[in-house]
């Protein structure tokens, strides 16, 4: 193709786009669209299947048998979510295989908040309340991405994953309306994941480089601090009604703005996290390229016992 | 032994009696019985279906964005296969 013929084809894609036109696998995109929803979505794929990581440590610790069935349950939506959007991703012409290969290597991330330990029961109620919460919030104006396969896969997540906050959120009332322990042990975690949720709606907009081009392709909807100050807004009211502290000195509610001040937020820490230096990245990629390199013999078998029966199929 | 990947399989889903399949999403599995099971797990976790199809992704044709012109536009100026091309009076009723 000439240079002139694709101007025109991209020129045609982004009207296309800017008519809220939904684009389909089979067509026309330019070679950066395709980059960049690869790179995303596979992206939150990953976050979806090593964030069962952290939560799967406590099903066996679940203090009634009401929570371990939700535990279970929300763990078992992750790994869905996980699926519904690896499928989406490799409607782009990028193999499972490969997908999986940039996880393992590092190559591809994963959600940094991943990377922070789970070490009591109040951190299942926290993730719940405010890590699903802020995914939420990233998630809802996703549904309405220009990438067809994507905006669907996203409504279906959206769907579930309310449950996942309720869930966490009754944790949280729960521990907060318990013993002086428990209720110690709903504040530590709240302390603990308040302001890795924050990182979680990513850097600020001027030092988001892809903020821009994602706005366009409707890949993003809201920029991060617009989606950060939504999230502050909303959970504060949430805490309070518990009894709990979010762990910010600076939090003012602003009368004129409608909102509130907050302080300022370490990205340090978030830069270290996202560059391999989290509490947990190195156990995190363990479990992860161990589950895979040990569940091969069952792939392997399980082909192997397919392709027997259709041989066996077609002999008679 | 080479490891052989799990071939894709699209998945359809039937939400109730009376309403057609509906294309779901996809999924890996070893062969058809496998995509079925699985299908069961990824795509109706919350009763989303009475019934499901499964094919694998190859055997699939698909019609080509490319070619969206001489499919589909024949039929855009086929006014005539709309009821509302047809004048009536007012007074008829029932049609």
């Amino acid at each position: 193709m000439s240079e002139e013929q694709i101007m025109s084809l991209e020129k045609y894609f982004e009207e296309r786009i800017a008519r809220d036109e939904k684009i389909e696998p089979k067509d026309w995109m330019p070679e950066k669209y395709r980059q960049t929803h690869i790179r995303q979505m596979s992206q939150h794929a990953h976050s979806e299947v090593v964030g069962m990581l952290p939560e799967g440590n406590w099903i066996t610790r679940a203090p009634s048998l009401r929570r371990k069935v939700a535990l279970l349950a929300k763990v078992q939506d992750e790994a869905g979510h996980g699926l519904y959007l690896y499928s989406a991703t490799e409607t782009l012409g990028v193999s499972r295989e490969e997908l999986y290969e940039q996880l393992h290597t590092g190559k591809a991330k994963y959600s940094s908040i991943f990377n922070y330990p789970t070490l009591t029961w109040a951190d299942i109620g926290a993730i719940g309340w405010l890590v699903d919460g802020a995914a939420i919030i990233n998630q809802v104006p996703l549904c309405n991405t220009s990438y067809g396969p994507y905006a669907r896969a996203m409504i279906r997540v959206c769907k579930e994953e309310s449950f996942h906050q309720r869930q966490g959120y009754e944790i949280m009332i729960k521990l907060a309306n318990g013993t002086p322990e428990q209720k110690e042990m709903a504040q530590d975690a709240l302390n603990r994941w308040w302001w890795p949720s924050l990182m979680m709606l990513g850097p600020t907009d001027d030092k988001s480089v892809h903020t821009e081009q994602s706005m366009k392709w409707k890949l993003k909807r809201k920029t991060n601090d617009e989606l950060r100050q939504q999230f502050i807004d909303q959970t504060v009211p949430q805490a309070d009604l518990i009894g709990l502290k979010i762990p910010d000195p600076d939090l003012k509610w602003n009368e004129e703005r409608g909102s509130y001040d907050f302080g300022g937020i370490d990205w340090d820490e978030f830069w270290q996290v996202v560059k391999g230096h989290g509490p947990m990245n190195k156990e995190r990629m363990k479990a992860r390229v161990g589950a895979w390199e040990r569940g091969a013999w069952v792939r392997d078998a399980a082909m192997a016992y397919a392709e027997k029966k259709e041989k066996r199929k077609q002999a008679v | 032994m080479a490891t052989k990947d799990w071939p894709l399989w699209e998945i359809f889903v039937r939400s109730k009696n009376g309403l057609e399949h509906r294309h779901f999403g996809s999924l890996h599995a070893a062969d058809a019985e496998m995509a079925l099971e699985n299908a069961r797990d990824v795509y109706t976790r919350r009763n989303e279906g009475v019934s499901i199809w499964v094919v694998e992704s190859k055997h699939i044709t698909a019609s080509n964005p490319e070619n969206y012109g001489e499919l589909f536009e024949p039929a855009q100026d086929k006014v005539y296969r709309h009821p509302t091309f047809y004048d009536l009076p007012d007074e008829v009723k029932h049609m």
